[in-house]
């Protein structure tokens, strides 16, 4: 996607990590027979690496070329292309904030601005406790339930700004209130993992 | 209120639903079984005996695009498409939330019509809970001998493989997806050739939306004409409409093609918020030309709304109050364009940015009297000419709220600011 006209924040040096686990790699072997052509599992492996260093680190990418024979370059090219691989350490709970025109409409902005003047946190920066990082996303496809708040991917719907801040309250007592749907957000490392569907059948 | 027509919704309220036993009780897999009893050409012949047009937008007819695929180059592949990202809709999540089995059904129903052993479903990565709901039940039909090796019995074997996509809109476009799907980044491929013959690996391939997919086996247990009962001739059968914004009851609906709007806002969704009037509306998402209260008599389907001066899209009502601001609404449209655009061809990666430049600076105070005309002028250079759909879907809300709302323009730029307490 083009950057230009999002912000562009000079931020902390992104971490080194280490080797990947025995684990994860064979994980992504499994992934790589999956489909006709290896490379299918970029996105799932991107995610694996996600869910191993926190976000999708540079070493990681590496052992990624490796085992699809590509190169850093091109795994840089497609993972930067997509906004839920991060380029840095994201806090605890990633809260994604929708701001499209059904949940403006409904106070989604506010609910934005509200959640950043809280946290004391800019767009996509973590707080100091490492627990938070806030983000503006597009339609989150759930505009029957404007406004619509995301804690690592699980929606809570029809927030105000009240609920917001109690929600970010409770996250931070370690309370993990029910979502509209589904179960509690897991913490971020567990999510990426599932979302690799490394774990579905076939 | 408006009572619906439940057919791709019907298991919406009923216990358990979204497991294989409450879809098996519900009638679930049976129009499956009767599928395997048919051969591939006969299915196609009833599902373009019924008319069923795409539901992921284009509404092209889905009969036709199975019999384009090529009988004697195999590998061929179903891709479903349930990526879902178009501004205002909410009806594939829903599907897959509550009724992920019947979106299997017509894949295996779809896959074996094309002779396809596999098939992809490619999910919006955001969708965590609908991805789970999905995965979940993937395992159950493979545990119930639905997938896998002999499909319900069958000589047929279809294995189904949920791939989550990583935000980008653009990979919603079929062949941004089937990019992505090949682990590259999701930029649009030239066409033709169509995927129908060069698609997954180059190879013969359907993509097909997960409300398209799960209207599916109803066609092929009760028959086209039970099908065409509902509809118009040109736009049959029902459809889930997607009612969000200054709305009293926002929510899926599900009514027959052709239906008024004035019926689906007013009578499913109880008419627009606390009695206000209402100013504007999308039919089909934000990437459909907005339309005003003089179009709440055009029908939901293909043929009305296109002569309304809109698209039906994906059916998704977004409703604008009166006291709605069209700039803001536009810019804020803009701003989504601007960050999805894929970069890949220059009117629409220049353009989108240029134009919510435009826009920011008519909603905060310092548009120009030659604004409106810019504004008209970079829609034209966009529209028809971008490499895919994007850019014309891009420039809908620009060109469309100009049209009807020049008034409104031309106050924020004379007043030095946004008119709109709201
Ligand atoms: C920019 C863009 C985004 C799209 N997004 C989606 C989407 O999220 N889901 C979808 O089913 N179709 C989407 N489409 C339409 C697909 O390209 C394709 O026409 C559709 O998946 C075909 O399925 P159908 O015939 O069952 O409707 C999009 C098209 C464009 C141009
Ligand atoms: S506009 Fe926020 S979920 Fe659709």
């Amino acid at each position: 996607m083009t950057s230009r006209g999002t912000q562009v924040r000079v931020a902390s040096p992104v971490p080194a990590r280490p080797p990947l686990s025995v684990d994860t790699l064979a994980a992504m072997q499994k992934l790589m027979g999956r489909y006709p052509r290896p490379r299918s599992a970029l996105l799932p492996m991107l995610y694996l690496v996600q869910a191993e260093h926190g976000f999708v680190s540079r070493e990681g990418m590496k052992e990624v070329g490796k085992l699809l024979g590509l190169s850093a370059a091109e795994i840089a090219a497609v993972a930067t292309f997509y906004t839920m691989f991060k380029r840095r350490p994201c806090g605890t709970w990633l809260l994604s904030v929708c701001t499209n025109v059904s949940c403006d409409l409904a106070g989604g902005t506010k609910i934005y601005r509200r959640l950043k003047e809280a946290l004391g946190a800019e767009t996509e920066e973590t707080t100091a406790d490492g627990l938070f990082t806030v983000e503006e996303v597009e339609c989150l496809g759930a505009c029957d339930g404007a406004p619509v708040l995301q804690v690592n991917y699980e929606n809570y719907e029809h927030v105000t700004e009240d609920l917001a801040l109690s929600l970010i309250e409770s996250l931070r007592a370690g309370n993990v209130p029910q979502p509209t749907r589904g179960e509690r957000p897991k913490e971020s490392n567990a999510v990426s993992r599932r979302l690799s569907s490394v774990e579905a059948k076939p | 209120m408006t009572e619906q027509t439940p057919v791709v919704t019907g298991r919406f309220g009923a216990e358990s639903s979204d497991t294989y036993d409450g879809y098996t009780r519900t009638g679930g897999y049976e129009g499956l079984r009767a599928a395997l009893e048919m051969s591939p050409d006969q299915i196609i012949d009833m599902v373009k005996a019924a008319g069923l047009r795409g539901r992921g937008g284009a509404g092209f007819p889905t009969g036709v695009k199975w019999g384009f695929i090529p009988r004697e180059r195999k590998p061929t592949y179903l891709v479903c498409n349930a990526d879902e990202g178009e501004p205002g809709t909410f009806k594939d999540r829903e599907l897959m939330e509550r009724d992920p089995h019947q979106l299997i059904e017509g894949i295996a129903i779809a896959s074996y019509a094309i002779e396809a052993a596999q098939a992809y479903i490619y999910c919006r990565g955001e969708f965590a809970f609908a991805g789970r709901q999905l995965e979940r039940a993937i395992a159950e039909a493979y545990d119930q001998g639905i997938l896998g090796k002999r499909v319900a019995g069958s000589d047929y074997s279809l294995d189904v493989i949920l791939h989550r996509g990583a935000g980008a809109y653009i990979c919603g476009e079929e062949t941004a997806l089937l990019e992505s799907l090949e682990g590259k980044r999701g930029q649009p491929r030239l066409r033709p050739p169509f995927p129908a013959t060069n698609g997954l690996y180059d190879q013969p391939t359907v993509v097909n939306n997960v409300e398209t997919l799960s209207t599916v086996p109803h066609i092929i247990k009760n028959g086209a004409d039970w099908f065409k009962q509902w509809g118009t001739e040109k736009s049959p059968g029902t459809k889930m409409f997607c009612v969000s914004g200054d709305v009293e009851r926002p929510g899926n609906y599900e009514g027959p093609l052709g239906m008024p709007v004035r019926e689906v806002i007013d009578g499913f969704a109880g008419g627009v918020k606390g009695g206000k009037k209402l100013k504007a509306f999308t039919p089909g998402g934000s990437s459909t030309p907005l339309l005003t209260a003089a179009h709440l008599d055009a029908g939901m389907d293909f043929e009305s709304i296109a002569a309304a001066g809109s698209l039906l899209g994906t059916g998704a009502i977004i409703v604008l109050a009166e006291d709605a601001c069209m700039v803001r609404a536009t810019y804020r449209f803009m701003k989504f364009y601007e960050h999805e655009s894929c970069g890949k061809c220059t009117p629409c990666r220049e353009g989108c940015f240029w134009l919510s430049q435009v826009l920011h600076r008519i909603e905060n105070g310092s548009g120009r009297s030659e604004d409106m005309k810019l504004l008209t002028d970079v829609s034209n250079n966009i529209f028809g000419r971008s490499f895919c759909a994007f850019g014309d879907g891009a420039v809908s809300p620009v060109l469309s709220s100009v049209k009807y709302f020049a008034d409104e323009y031309t106050e924020h730029i004379a007043k030095k600011g946004c008119p709109f307490e709201r």
